[in-house]
């Protein structure tokens, strides 16, 4: 098992802990990844709004690097899966777009892409191509009486038509990895909606809402903690969970403060495999992790 | 088959005035769709059991509710697939609209939002020709934004139109689109200009819920996203949104990636006051190593980036 590793711009920037937890856990499972070192960025479906072409080369050059490779990928955010998985499938279809875009693509790098790469998110890979079944005996320290919220975010699961892994109406994959974890997957309204990441920069009052929204309604379920597997709701829900903690307080009295934990899906998944919370860089976490770490130990 | 189906009951003139779930058994066979149950229901069990519905045929948007917490048109909804997909059938009214009684919400927050936008053509003179060949070149261009139903399901589902009641919405929006590319329209810089103001196109938060529910597939979000693109091409570049689709790319044309630091620097550069707001946040990021060096060199991989953008400008 061999996977062409996209880390993402998050994974190489704002979240560090992203890729030390994934490369943590990809190890420990045995699956082999080749880090796609010079990759580029997606483009996160903002530079498709300048320029959609644009977009579609600069996904078609990385589609074009793991084609070479003989490789398929593996991505760790949500969104980049949405995008890079998204345009896969386009550019897999239709063949007068693939040829248009590989003419500027040869031009600029050399590199052509023929539509053979499958594009997958570590999510999908640990569910299907790994198995729960062969997971199980990974998991030496069992997440027992832990509950943890399940937070997909949108571009794992919509449109339909980029992702299609999950029934996005009622998306499982989490909630089967949180059980073989041995944990509780709590259930709680918001799991499959925006964490409002995209718009913090212009539209903070949106932006903070929606946080306040989600992580009020986890804490609610009497959640230990969320997981996602994507690094901007990661961002989203966690570094901006304080601001959001004064809206959820006018809602709900000020005794109702917000203090949850947000884990990307490798960072749990490395907590139920008996690594260190420092291995897994809890520390670059702004909301604290120490609560959940000690109930878990 | 013998099926169950919860329902959401709500009277704002009967003793309990919560609204409450009530079951009911009927059966139902692979024809039955959500609205030919309620209609046996309605027949059948309770005749005061409220609901719209008219066409029966995905047409005329009546019957638009929650079903198993998603919004669908009642009448293309098969039962027993929603069985079969959720586990259940629960069905309740239109999410985030007022609701007059049972199934039945109160449409205006949708009809105002649509009236904000001018949906339609203004001109100075009406008489004045316009080439036909002009008006059929304009279908590709409409990328299917004048098929709306108005069945309301793209602004229930809109995460923007949760966190922010007065956001113009997806069907206005994607209607406002529609009006923008037709060549017999005399006001679409006014128009456009207009939607770069706050609850305009800028506060989409680009869930994609709003593309996943339309079951008439307008895509309202690419609608919005094609405005933002028209917006900037006429040179209005100076909302914050617009400059983050700008400098976003400018970033990653340089760098060949994102650098979160960089980005919101160049975005707020010269606003003073954005600038001053970010400081606390910025100084937390920092101390919990989130803050990748605005100065560093640029990662492997730009060169062939930088070759990309410049072969795209040519």
């Amino acid at each position: 098992m061999k996977y062409a590793y996209y880390p993402g711009c998050a994974g190489k920037g704002a979240t560090p802990e992203l890729h030390q937890s994934t490369m943590k856990v990809v190890n420990g499972l045995g699956i082999e990844v080749h880090e796609l070192d010079a990759f580029n960025c997606c483009g996160a479906g903002v530079i498709s709004e300048a320029d959609p072409d644009l977009a579609y080369t600069l996904n078609a050059r990385t589609l074009a690097t793991a084609e070479a490779l003989h490789l398929d990928i593996m991505t760790v955010c949500g969104t980049c899966q949405g995008v890079l998985g998204g345009i896969n499938k386009k550019l897999q279809k239709d063949k007068s777009l693939r040829k248009r875009i590989n003419l500027g693509l040869q031009k600029s790098t050399g590199l052509t892409y023929n539509g053979t790469v499958k594009v997958k998110h570590i999510q999908w890979i640990l569910v299907k191509d790994f198995g729960l079944e062969a997971l199980k005996p990974f998991i030496s320290n069992p997440l027992t009486d832990v509950s943890i919220a399940p937070f997909y975010g949108c571009y794992i699961l919509r449109p339909e038509s980029a992702t299609g892994f999950d029934d996005w109406e009622n998306p499982q994959s989490l909630e089967k990895l949180i059980k073989t974890m041995g944990a509780y997957p709590v259930e709680y309204d918001g799991r499959t909606k925006c964490c409002g990441f995209p718009v913090f920069l212009e539209k903070e009052k949106i932006a903070t809402e929606l946080v306040a929204n989600r992580v009020g309604s986890a804490k609610k379920a009497g959640a230990d903690a969320m997981v996602t597997p994507c690094p901007l709701c990661h961002m989203g829900l966690d570094i901006y969970q304080k601001d959001a903690e004064k809206i959820h307080q006018k809602k709900e009295g000020l005794s109702h403060t917000l203090d949850m934990p947000v884990l990307h899906l490798p960072q749990l998944l490395g907590l139920a495999m008996g690594y260190s919370p420092e291995s897994l860089g809890m520390k670059h976490h702004l909301m604290p992790t120490a609560p959940l770490i000690q109930k878990i130990h | 088959m013998r099926i169950t189906i919860k329902i959401q009951r709500f009277n704002p003139e009967s003793e309990i005035k919560k609204a409450h779930w009530v079951d009911y058994t009927l059966d139902a066979g692979r024809e039955t769709t959500v609205l030919l149950a309620l209609i046996k229901i309605k027949e059948e069990i309770d005749g005061t059991l409220t609901f719209r519905a008219s066409c029966r045929a995905s047409i005329c948007g009546s019957d638009l509710m929650m079903i198993n917490g998603i919004q669908k048109l009642a009448c293309r909804t098969s039962v027993l697939e929603e069985i079969s997909r959720h586990g259940k059938l629960q069905v309740g009214p239109m999410d985030k609209m007022p609701v007059i009684k049972d199934l039945v919400v109160d449409m205006d927050p949708f009809w105002q939002k649509l009236k904000a936008v001018k949906p339609y053509v203004e001109r100075q003179n009406d008489d004045a020709p316009v080439q036909s060949e002009t008006l059929t070149n304009i279908q590709e261009d409409l990328e299917n934004a004048d098929a709306c139903i108005m069945c309301g399901a793209c602004l229930s589902a809109c995460n923007s139109f949760e966190a922010s009641s007065d956001f113009l919405g997806p069907a206005a929006l994607a209607k406002a689109y529609r009006i923008q590319v037709d060549p017999r329209d005399e006001m679409r810089i006014d128009r456009l200009t207009a939607l770069q103001e706050d609850n305009g196109i800028w506060d989409c938060v680009r869930c994609v819920y709003c593309v996943q529910v339309c079951p008439k597939d307008v895509a309202p979000m690419e609608q919005i996203v094609r405005l933002r693109r028209l917006s900037i091409a006429a040179n209005m570049t100076e909302s914050i949104g617009a400059l983050h689709i700008t400098k976003f790319t400018e970033v990653v044309g340089e760098e060949g990636r994102l650098n979160e630091t960089k980005l919101p620097l160049l975005m707020t550069w010269g606003n003073f006051k954005k600038m001053f707001q970010m400081i606390p946040l910025g100084i937390k990021m920092l101390i919990h190593g989130k803050s990748p060096n605005p100065f560093a060199d640029p990662p492997a991989g730009h060169k062939a980036v930088r070759a990309i953008f410049k072969g795209r400008k040519k």
